[in-house]
Parts: structure tokens; C-alpha cells; sequence
């Protein structure tokens, strides 16, 4: 019998499936190789064993929240659907011209990446909307049914509509889908008016794109779990993960497939969040770390940082630009090329480079002894003896020092001079300081410092580098939490139901309106609210307003969160005050007497967040006991020191390990570099913090 | 290597990240479009000599050189003994600065423990410095605008309001100017912040080590690139149509031992209009054309740029000196890697692209309400800048991109936000089909734009064009791009530079022109022929004419596109 308290978390990761099952009874996990044919097959594989683990059957699950990497793969692989974009007549080429720009100047053979629909895939239709919302040039019938037949002729599967001015006035693209729908009733329609009504063509037109891109593919992939899920007996709700950090139905998945991008990362993000709200912290920085990429995200007052556009699919060196542009509200992350499997090398400068690149899992870091060659993060991890060689993945895979000494050796040191040991540390420090960059340069553009976050850490590779990111970052304190190694799949338990509804509406402070503010945002809560209640009939549901504000004449605004009452009766001298708050936390100083405007309305629908577990506080109870030593190196100290080796299973709440140490369990290490010590916490959380002032004199 | 190599390591990529941030910051903050939509912006960082340690590559190459010589310039003209904690220096001095009066130049100390450890400095393009606005039309720079020499905004924290009220009085829209200067003091400043925090994290009293490991490693690096080329000297020159009268760039490239000397002897003198360039700008260029050619990995820096030296007698267009109107100068520049390839084509054949548009295809917009008729309550006036691109020269073995800058490195507007900055309706903006130059490679397309006002508007467009009578040349048998086309939608012609009148109801009809191609035609692949053809690059007449198509493979590949599949 169905029952609410058993819930299953599945994320599709690029290698693994996790499926996380929560009973009464605890929380049981596992990870399967994901299955590209079928990516419902792992799947149905990992629910069984979670099952068997819980002692349940597929009828006694209440509830079973999904994300998934299918749709980013999708548009990275190019494995879309037969699409056409139907655009307004003399812009046929918005989304092949981009920002005419080249994102790496310094590369005379560059190749800009091709657009998801080549240009024969592209119609046109006159009628013409200007910046105000008004009807400049109108849209015959006639003509809009001349170019559908075409679209007919050419056998299209899905089609995107995108036309100037939309996010104002939506007329033209409706009457489009309207004649659409009348042909061509089994084709998937996406128009831009509804999939992301954003000013700025390039974006929204990408993005509705890519929406009627993925459309059939994950309407038939979610239709096909589905029924594959009844087959085993299961008889409950499926929801999806968004890129939001929320959970929306499967219809509205599969009508807006394009918000599932990135929902794996969403997922560490809430995980995150949770283990934050349960320690009480306002101030986080989640640090996801894994083979391929590092993710990093800033978390206050438990509530991860939300954006409206972000990249997918850059082509080269992950580099800013080279990707196409979504315009979707998601969860703020910078995602870099470092990870454990990423390569290192020695560039003209003679200066150690590492990553992108990464050696995946075949051949993967040389010390695998799989071919690998090159050295990768792992091969540094090994030779400073973060890693012990007979026990990594819970001792599956047995690791050669040798290779990963000889790779370094060739690649970095015969350049520069260098043992193998400090290639290896060179390598490390480099990881760790494109890491620490990308955090910096992210907090900065929030206008964040910081000095007062706490790290938590999750994800293989993260606890290995967690430690000397947090000296870089001058961090006090780190968490690493159990069941780390499936933490998205956990956040998918935690989220909430919720959508966010955002517009683009020009209006100056000059000329604030506050009668049509209240029926903007009462719209846009209406809107919101409508997919939050289809998932939930009778949860409270919250709103949470946010406007985007900037002086009159700058290009990008700044979010600024309103409350309700701030929302509901508005006020002039509020939305400045407000705007000039955020502002000078921002940029330092407001720049006085300039025009203030208001760019884009916002309203997030959520169920409240699940409330924090309660943490038993627990007491210091004595120094952990260690069941060996081994040579670590410390990067602060540039030198090996000797580190005690403890096993997290026999790692007792209250007990402390003082740095250096090497904590060692299954899926991950963690590191406790000579500056900390660890202790067990309540909930099993690992917390690497400074250790406490000696007077200078180190115990 | 001692550990403190690894430690220099680190200070290098973080100095590099550093000047990035400073530049991000400028782009969130400032309110031209030309900084905050296109990129029209540099960023970097000095030491206590006004050497260049890092520069962002967030940016445009024409600050290049420009930027890493300003900082000397602040130096000798405010005097070390007067700098303090808190000012910060500008100036728009297109001799001393970047090249026109349209670029505002700040610089600002960097003290650390009360000595002073550095410079940080950024550059932006402003829309507006009063005179005769930003166009071609100046006689001399005393007309181009308010001229701002090196002085200090700021004397120890305090901004001396006598000098932003003359600015204030001097332009047309001087909210968003004092905006931008706003916004460049604070990307500094941000800068600075970062630097200490490194200083403290690295221990560091000042940046002489670091310093010299930067430049040493750069200078290494770019040393092996000069050394492993050929040791001879080449001529190359290129010609565009100019203001009145064509102008040629000819230019001698040597290959010395440790240097490359890029010499303009021989080019056409000052223009009579604002499209000369003085030899900042020129020399960025240059050096851009030889750096992205054979040492594009190594960081822009005071020893990656020193060895490539370029000369060039005074007077000639590539070294306008004062008082020459120069507001133009991006024209010139922006053909002068075209005039560089010509001969580094002959030194190392087959590494550098055949022509491309060249210089960025801009105009303004000057819209006010109709005079020719009662105008419309509503109506109001508003000045709306555009940067657009034409099509790239096919590289050796690429094709050349499609409506993409090169060799300036900015980007275009969105349409959507152009035609939220003033009453302006932009009708058309899409690749222009056979425009570029046929090849075994093929010319990047050029574009086409329409432009119009909206009910109740008249306008002047200042028009900034080339490549009329002059169209990209191909390299190795590829055929020229196709020219820049200007003229009203009923017919009347227009130029293609200076300021033109354009009736209420009138638009303007621009054609933007395309790359030349690289190797002869009749070599490229049949499959990229119908793929051009398919999606409309090139229509049936150009396959079958420049390609050889036939008809059966026309009629085949028109068929293929009706059933809606791909090539």
C-alpha cells in the first residue's frame, strides 16, 4: 500500500544513477551505471534494490521525485528532435548571429558553435511588434498558414515560435500556434511567450528552441517511465526536478522540458541547503566536486542563489560564451572543468595547466593502469598521499603510485625541473586555485565576502580538496555530510514544489504605477500558484517577490527580493530605498541623482521547505582513535607531514581528529589538513574547522 | 624550481583573474552600451613602474598596446611624489590614452602599507563627448569633443567637483557619462581590494618578484615564438575607400632576432576627416595581427608586447598627430591587421586568413521629433549607437565566420534592448546570402540592416562604413567578399561615412559586406557546396557559377531542403 513516507530521490547522472529510498525504517541508496538506451532500466534496477534494502515493494512508495541529465545531454549530443523555428521576417538568423562576437580572441581558427536549427529550418512570417507592446506591422492568417504548410511539408516533429517583442505582446505568437495546432495537430509546439518571456531575442529565442528541441524526446521518455513504473506496481505521483531547485508535475515537465537542464546540480544545491538549515547556517558555500566538473553555489538563509539565464553545452574549455544562452530561472552555480579526472599540462609560459580536459573513466588518471598516461588530479591526490592505493572506491580499484609518479615525472617535471612530488603539488595547487578563483569571482559578483561562509563539501572528489580551499578561501569551517556521494538525489526529497513566473515590463520610478504593479504581480502569483496546486492540492503555498532594478541607462540589473507587504502595496520611495540597499552592497557607492527603473517582475510559488531535522547536539568526547599513519602532504606547511588514517564508519559522535588525518569511507576521503581538525557531529556530518588558538605553539 | 615557484604560480592566474573581475564589475556598472552590451573596454594591472603585469580579456585588442603604455604616461605627468592613497587619475588624451576622445582612460595607485606597491587601470568607450558628435565630420580633435589632459578626478579620496561639473557641461548626456566615470573609479577600486587581500594571503611587501617572474617567463615564452620563425622581411599593404579619397596601409614586416618590426613607411598621409589613428591605436592592431598569429597562449603583458615594435613616419594616417581629428580611428585600425597578413603571409604562408569586412560596420542614430510636420506629443529625441559585424576572411582551413568581429573584439546589441534606448526600429538584422567571397574555404557572410525611426521621428545617421569600392581581397585564388551597400528604401543613395538626414517614414537600407575567400573555388568540397546552398549561404546562381553545381545537384539539394532534411 502507497504510503507517504516512503519517498524515492532518482537523479540520471552521465555515469551513475542514484536512487535514494527514505522509509520510517531509514534511508537506503545506490548507485547504478546510468543506460543511455533506456535510461528508465537503471532506473527500475535501482528501485529494486532499494526496495529489497528497505524491505518494501514498488506499491508502497508515496511519492518519487526524478532529475536528470537527459535533457542537457540531449542538447550537448545534439540528439533533438526534427524542429523548425518559425521567427519574425528579417531575423531569420538571430540564433546562428549570436553576439557577433568571438569568445576567445586570441585563436585564429575558432569555430563558433553551430545553432540547434541550421538555417533551412528557419521560416519566417511577417507582422511586426514594437518596444512599447504595439502592433507595428500586423500578421495575416494567410500568411502564417502559407509557411505552416511548408512546415508541414518538410515533416517537422516540434516547432518553436519566436517573434520580436513577444515578452510584450504574445498576440502574434499565439495566433501562430493557433494555425499550427489546426494543421498540424500531433506536432509539439513551444513558443517563446510562454517558455521564457525575457527581453534580449537571442536568449529567448535559444531558449524556445531548445524547449521544441527535447520536447518529443522527454514527453516520450517520461511517458515511458511512467508506464514502466506501473508495470512494477508502483502507484503513486512522479515529479520533476527543475533547474529551479523545485519540483514541478510531469505534464509541466514534459510541456517545458527545458527547465529540467542542470537538475542534477539543483538537486546538491537543496541537499546543501537542508544540511545548512539543519546546522543553522545562513552563510554557505556548497562545493560539488566530481570526476569531469566542480560546481559551486552560494547558499543564504538556506535558500540557494537563483539566476534567470545560464549556459548549456559550452564547446570550448567550458568558456564563457561558447555554449548557447537559456533564459530560465535557475539555481546560480559557476561549473568549472576540475575535477578528479581532470589533465594537467605545461603551456608555453611554463606554467602548470589543468583541465578542462579530463581522462573520464577510460582510460582515466594514469594511476588506474588503464593506458592513462597523462596525469590527472587523482594521480596528484595519490603521490601526496591523499588517497590510499588499496582502498579507493571502497578498494574496487586498485591504484598504481608508479604510473602516477612516471606520468608526472614526463609531463610536468622534465619541464620545470620538478620531483614528482612537487609536480604533484604544483598540479594540486592549481586545481585548487582555479576552484578558490571561480568561487572568489562568483562571491564578488554578489557581493559577497567570504570569510564568514561555511563550506559544505559533497560529491567523490570534494573532500579531498575541500580543506586546502578553505585555507585559500579563508574559511573557518567545513561540512562533509553522510551519503555525500548520492547528495543530489537526497535534494530532490528536500525540495519543494514551486515555479517561478517572471515578465519583462519596462517602468522608471519617475513614472511608478502602482495600480498596474499590483495586477502585474497578482498575474504573475496567479500563474505560479497554478502549477504549484496541480502538484499539490493542499499544501500552503508561499510567494516570494522579486523585482530586477538598475539605473536608467545601465544594462544589467540587479535582483532585489521584495516582501509581501512591499509587493502587495507598493511604493516608490520603498523600491528605491530597497534598490539603493542592494546596490551599494554590490558596487561599493550609488551613483546619486540618476532615473531608477524597474526591468523584470518576478513571483516564486513554493510549498514551505521541508523543516530541518532536528540535530542532537552532541559534546567533545575524546580524540578519535586512528588505525594507522601515512605521509600526507600538507600545501600550507610545503611539506609531508605524517597524517593518522581513521575510518568514518568507526568514527564516533563527539570524537575529534586532529590535523593532519585522513578520513577514509567508501565513496570519498576526507582530508584534515595540519591548520584543522575533524569532528563527528549529531547527524554523522564531518566538520573540518580551524582548530582553536595555541598561543602559536602547535600541539 | 624552488616552492616559491609554485607560489608565483598561483599569484600569476590570480593577478589574471583579478584584472577579469575588475572588468566584469565595469560592465555591470556602466551605462553606455557600447561598455555595458558590447564590450568596448580594457582592464589591467601594473607594478610600482607602470609595467604591465595583466590585462582582462574580457575586452577589445585596441587597447591592446594603448593601455599598456598609459600608465608611464600618468606617472611622468602627475609625478610619483604627488600621488597619495585614494586619488585616481583620467584622461580621454587620444595620444596618450587610447587613440580618441570617445575612450575614458582612469588609472588609480595602489598603496599597501602606505608604499606604493602598483597601478590599476581600465579604459571604456562612452557614447557621448560633446562636439560634433561621435562621426567622421571633425576637421581637427579641437572639434571631436571635450578634451580631458591627465589629471587627477580624485586628490585623496576626494572627487574635485569643478572638473565634473565642466564635464557635465560639456556633453550631451551627462548623467550617463559621470555614470561611466563612476563606474570605471569603482572597477579599480575593486581591483585594488583584490590585490591586498592577495598581498596579505602571499605575505608579500611588493610586487617586484612576482613581477619579474611574470615578465620573465612572458618575455621566454614570447622570444621562442619570434625565434623559431624565419629571420627575413616582407611587404604587404591593403587599401579602403577612406573619407574622400582611398587610403593604402603599406607595411614592412622584418623577423629579427628577438624582435619583430613592423614599419609603415610608405602609407597614405592624414586624412583631411576624423578617421586618422594615431600610432597607440596602430601599433595594438599590429600587434594584435602578429600575436594572434604566432603566439596566441601568452598573456598580454609589458614582455609579451615588447618585442613587437612598430614604427611608422609621423604624419602618415597610422601616426595622425595632433591636432588631427581622430574620432574615427577604429576605421584605420581595424584594417591594419588586414595590411600586416599581407605580409606575414609571405613569411609563413598559410597561417593567417584571407581579408575580412575589416572595420566594424557602426552607426548612430540621432532621432528627434518630425519637422517637416506637426510631430506627435509623445515624441522625444534620443541618440542610439550600434556596433554590427560583417562577414571574416576564410582562415586556410576554416571557412570565415558569419557576421562576427574581427579583428575588434566586441559584440553586438540585442535589437530588443536597442529599440528600448530611443525610437528607432531596427526592420531587418540576417545574414546577407553571397556575400562572401567564394573559396576552397569560403568568406564569412556580411549582414543586412534596415533601419527606421518610429511614427513621428526623423533622424541624422552618422554613417562609419567601408569596403564600398574596396571589397576584401582572397587569398590563394579565393574571390573578394561582397561590398558595403548603402541607400534609403526609396531609392535615394547615400554615402558610406558622415552624418545624413533621413525623412519621417524614411528607413535606410544597409548591406554589410562579406569575407574573401581562401583557395581556388573549384577545390571545395561538393558536400559544403550544397550545405551552403541548402541553407541559404549561397543561392543556385553562385553554386553554379562559382562552385560548378549542376543543375541536377541544384534541383536535388532544393528538393532535400522541401522534405525538411538536413545536409
Amino acid at each position: 500500500m502507497a504510503s507517504s513516507s516512503n519517498r524515492l530521490g532518482v537523479d540520471i547522472g552521465g555515469t551513475f544513477t542514484d536512487v535514494v529510498l527514505e522509509t520510517q525504517g531509514g534511508q537506503f541508496s545506490t548507485k547504478v551505471l546510468t543506460t543511455y538506451a533506456a535510461p528508465e532500466d537503471a532506473i527500475l534496477d535501482g528501485m529494486g534494490q532499494v526496495c529489497a534494502k528497505g524491505g518494501v515493494t514498488p506499491g508502497d512508495i508515496g511519492q518519487i521525485i526524478h532529475g536528470t541529465t537527459l535533457a542537457t545531454n540531449a542538447l550537448i549530443e545534439r540528439r533533438g528532435a526534427k524542429t523548425a523555428l518559425i521567427t519574425t521576417e528579417g531575423f531569420r538568423d538571430v540564433i546562428e548571429m549570436r553576439t557577433e562576437s568571438r569568445f576567445e580572441q586570441y585563436d585564429l581558427n575558432l569555430t563558433l558553435p553551430e545553432p540547434l536549427l541550421p538555417r533551412e529550418r528557419r521560416f519566417t512570417v511577417p507582422g511586426r511588434v514594437d518596444a512599447t507592446g504595439a502592433v507595428l506591422v500586423d500578421l495575416p492568417r494567410a500568411e502564417v498558414e502559407a509557411v505552416v504548410e511548408r512546415i508541414a511539408e518538410g515533416g517537422f516533429e516540434s516547432v518553436a515560435v519566436g517573434l520580436i517583442h513577444s515578452y510584450l505582446n504574445p498576440a502574434h505568437e499565439r495566433l501562430v500556434r493557433e494555425v499550427l495546432r489546426a494543421r498540424l495537430p500531433d506536432v509539439s509546439i513551444s513558443i517563446s511567450s510562454d517558455v521564457s518571456p525575457q527581453m534580449r531575442e537571442y536568449e529567448r529565442f535559444n531558449t524556445v528552441v531548445a524547449n521544441a528541441y527535447i520536447k518529443p524526446l522527454m514527453a516520450s521518455y517520461l511517458g515511458r517511465l511512467e508506464d514502466r513504473l506501473r508495470g512494477e506496481g508502483v502507484d503513486c505521483p512522479v515529479f520533476l526536478m527543475h533547474s529551479g531547485g523545485g519540483i514541478i508535475s510531469i505534464g509541466d515537465a514534459a510541456e517545458f522540458p527545458v527547465r529540467l537542464v542542470e537538475s542534477g546540480p539543483a538537486g546538491g544545491a537543496v541537499f546543501a541547503a537542508h544540511i545548512a538549515g539543519r546546522h543553522g547556517l545562513s552563510k554557505v558555500l556548497s562545493f560539488d566536486m566530481g570526476g569531469t566538473t566542480a560546481k559551486i553555489c552560494l547558499i543564504k538563509d538556506q535558500t540557494p542563489k537563483t539566476s534567470r539565464v545560464f549556459e548549456v553545452a559550452r564547446t570550448y574549455r567550458f568558456k564563457k560564451g561558447s555554449g548557447m544562452p537559456i533564459s530560465i530561472p535557475v539555481i546560480d552555480m559557476v561549473e568549472i572543468g576540475a575535477g578528479g579526472g581532470s589533465l594537467a599540462h605545461v603551456d608555453a609560459m611554463r606554467q602548470i595547466r589543468v583541465g578542462p580536459e579530463s581522462a573520464g573513466s577510460e582510460p582515466g588518471p594514469a594511476c588506474y593502469g588503464r593506458g592513462g598516461a597523462r596525469p590527472a588530479v587523482t594521480d596528484a591526490d595519490l603521490v601526496l598521499g591523499k588517497l590510499d592505493p588499496e582502498n579507493f572506491a571502497g578498494g574496487t580499484i586498485s591504484l598504481s603510485p608508479a604510473a602516477s609518479e612516471d606520468a608526472l615525472r614526463a609531463q610536468i617535471g622534465e619541464t620545470l625541473e620538478m620531483e614528482a612530488s612537487e609536480a604533484a603539488f604544483g598540479v594540486a595547487e592549481v586545481v585548487d586555485e582555479n576552484m578558490a578563483n571561480a568561487a572568489r569571482v562568483h562571491a564578488v559578483e554578489n557581493g559577497e565576502d567570504l570569510s564568514d561562509y561555511t563550506m559544505i563539501a559533497f560529491g567523490g572528489a570534494a573532500p579531498l580538496h575541500a580543506g586546502r580551499l578553505c585555507e585559500k578561501l579563508g574559511i573557518a569551517r567545513c561540512l562533509v555530510p553522510p551519503g555525500a556521494g548520492v547528495g543530489s538525489a537526497i535534494g530532490f526529497l528536500r525540495a519543494p514544489f514551486s515555479f517561478e513566473a517572471n515578465r519583462s515590463v519596462y517602468m522608471r520610478l519617475k513614472a511608478f504605477d502602482a495600480d498596474r504593479i499590483k495586477a502585474l504581480l497578482a498575474e504573475l502569483q496567479a500563474e505560479a500558484t497554478g502549477f504549484v496546486r496541480s502538484c499539490d492540492a493542499q499544501a500552503p503555498i508561499l510567494s516570494e517577490f522579486k523585482v530586477y532594478m538598475r539605473y536608467s541607462g545601465q544594462g544589467w540589473e540587479i535582483p532585489i527580493p521584495l516582501t509581501e507587504a512591499q509587493a502587495m502595496a507598493p511604493d516608490a520611495g520603498t523600491f528605491q530605498r530597497r534598490f539603493e540597499e542592494e546596490y551599494t552592497k554590490l558596487f561599493a557607492r550609488i551613483v546619486a541623482g540618476m532615473d531608477i527603473e524597474i526591468t523584470v517582475w518576478a513571483v516564486n510559488a513554493t510549498t514551505p521547505p521541508t523543516p530541518p531535522d532536528a540535530l542532537a547536539n552532541v559534546a567533545a568526547t575524546g580524540a578519535a582513535a586512528a588505525d594507522g599513519a601515512r605521509p600526507l602532504f600538507d600545501p600550507a606547511e610545503a611539506a609531508f607531514t605524517q597524517a593518522a588514517t581513521i575510518s568514518r564508519p568507526a568514527l564516533q559522535r563527539g570524537q575529534i581528529a586532529q590535523g593532519p588525518a585522513v578520513i577514509v569511507e567508501d565513496e570519498t576521503t576526507i582530508i584534515v589538513p595540519t591548520s584543522r581538525e575533524a569532528m563527528c557531529l549529531g547527524d554523522g556530518c564531518i566538520d573540518v574547522r580551524l582548530r582553536p588558538a595555541t598561543d602559536g605553539a602547535a600541539p | 624550481m624552488s616552492q616559491s615557484n609554485v607560489a608565483y604560480q598561483i599569484m600569476w592566474n590570480r593577478l589574471i583573474s583579478v584584472v577579469e573581475e575588475q572588468a566584469q564589475a565595469l560592465v555591470r556598472t556602466a551605462f553606455s552600451t557600447s561598455v555595458r552590451e558590447a564590450g568596448d573596454l580594457s582592464a589591467g594591472v601594473y607594478d610600482r613602474e607602470g609595467q604591465m603585469l595583466a590585462q582582462a580579456v574580457t575586452g577589445t585588442p585596441g587597447h591592446v598596446n594603448a593601455m599598456a603604455d598609459a600608465v608611464a604616461h600618468f606617472i611622468r605627468r602627475i609625478g610619483r611624489e604627488t600621488m597619495y592613497d585614494g586619488d585616481v587619475y583620467i584622461t580621454n588624451d587620444p595620444w596618450e590614452g587610447t587613440g580618441h576622445l570617445h575612450d575614458i582612460t582612469m588609472v588609480t595607485p595602489s598603496f599597501y602599507n602606505n608604499e606604493l606597491v602598483g597601478f590599476f587601470a581600465c579604459t571604456a568607450h562612452i557614447v557621448d563627448i560633446g562636439g560634433r558628435g561621435f562621426g567622421a565630420d571633425a576637421q581637427s580633435v579641437y572639434e571631436e569633443g571635450l578634451y580631458i589632459p591627465i589629471l587627477k578626478f580624485a586628490d585623496r579620496g576626494k572627487v574635485d567637483e569643478t572638473l565634473t561639473r565642466i564635464i557635465r557641461g560639456n556633453v550631451r548626456e551627462p548623467d550617463q557619462l559621470i555614470g561611466d566615470i563612476y563606474a570605471l573609479a569603482t572597477c579599480n577600486e575593486i581591483g585594488h581590494r583584490r590585490l591586498v587581500d592577495m598581498m596579505e594571503e602571499f605575505g608579500l611587501r611588493d610586487l617586484d618578484g612576482i613581477a619579474a617572474f611574470i615578465l620573465d617567463n612572458s618575455r621566454r615564452a614570447t622570444l621562442d615564438a619570434i625565434n623559431a620563425l624565419p629571420r627575413t622581411s616582407a611587404e604587404g599593404s591593403m587599401t579602403m575607400d577612406g573619407f574622400d579619397t582611398p587610403i593604402t596601409l603599406k607595411v614592412n614586416v622584418r623577423v629579427e632576432q628577438d624582435r619583430i618590426v613592423t614599419d609603415f613607411a610608405g602609407t597614405s598621409g592624414v586624412d583631411k576627416k576624423g578617421i586618422n589613428c594615431p600610432l597607440v591605436y596602430t601599433k595594438a592592431y599590429a600587434c594584435y595581427a602578429l600575436k594572434v598569429a604566432i603566439a596566441p597562449e601568452i598573456p598580454n603583458n609589458a614582455a609579451s608586447l615588447a618585442p613587437f615594435e612598430v614604427t611608422a613616419p609621423e604624419g602618415t594616417i597610422v601616426n595622425a598627430l595632433h591636432p588631427a581629428p581622430v574620432a574615427l580611428r577604429h576605421i584605420v585600425g581595424h584594417f591594419v591587421p588586414d595590411a600586416v597578413f599581407d605580409a606575414f603571409d609571405k613569411i609563413v604562408p598559410g597561417l593567417v586568413p584571407a581579408e575580412g569586412a575589416g572595420c566594424l560596420c557602426n552607426f548612430q542614430v540621432s532621432l528627434r521629433p518630425r519637422t517637416d510636420a506637426p510631430a506627435p506629443p509623445d515624441a522625444r529625441r534620443a541618440e542610439v549607437l550600434t556596433f554590427n559585424s560583417g562577414g571574416s576572411g576564410a582562415r586556410p582551413g576554416h571557412d570565415g565566420m558569419n557576421a562576427t568581429a574581427f579583428p575588434s573584439g566586441v559584440m553586438t546589441m540585442p535589437i530588443e534592448a536597442t529599440e528600448h534606448a530611443g525610437p528607432v526600429i531596427i526592420w531587418r538584422k540576417e545574414l546577407r546570402p553571397d556575400s562572401g567571397g567564394a573559396g576552397k574555404m569560403r568568406g564569412g557572410l556580411g549582414q543586412y540592416m534596415d533601419v527606421g525611426a518610429r511614427e513621428g521621428h526623423e533622424f541624422d545617421i552618422q554613417a562609419m562604413f567601408d569596403r564600398g569600392d574596396h571589397p576584401a581581397r582572397g587569398r590563394r585564388g579565393g574571390a573578394a567578399g561582397a561590398q558595403t551597400r548603402i541607400a534609403q528604401d526609396d531609392g535615394t543613395p547615400m554615402r558610406l561615412k558622415g552624418k545624413q538626414f533621413v525623412a519621417h517614414g524614411r528607413r535606410v537600407e544597409m548591406a554589410f559586406p562579406g569575407g574573401a575567400g581562401y583557395g581556388d573555388p573549384s577545390e571545395r568540397a561538393p558536400e559544403q557546396v550544397k550545405r551552403d546552398l541548402a541553407r541559404g549561404y549561397i543561392s543556385a546562381e553562385a553554386a553554379a557559377r562559382d562552385y560548378g553545381l549542376s543543375a541536377d545537384d541544384i534541383a536535388e539539394v532544393e528538393a532535400l531542403v522541401r522534405r525538411g532534411e538536413t545536409l
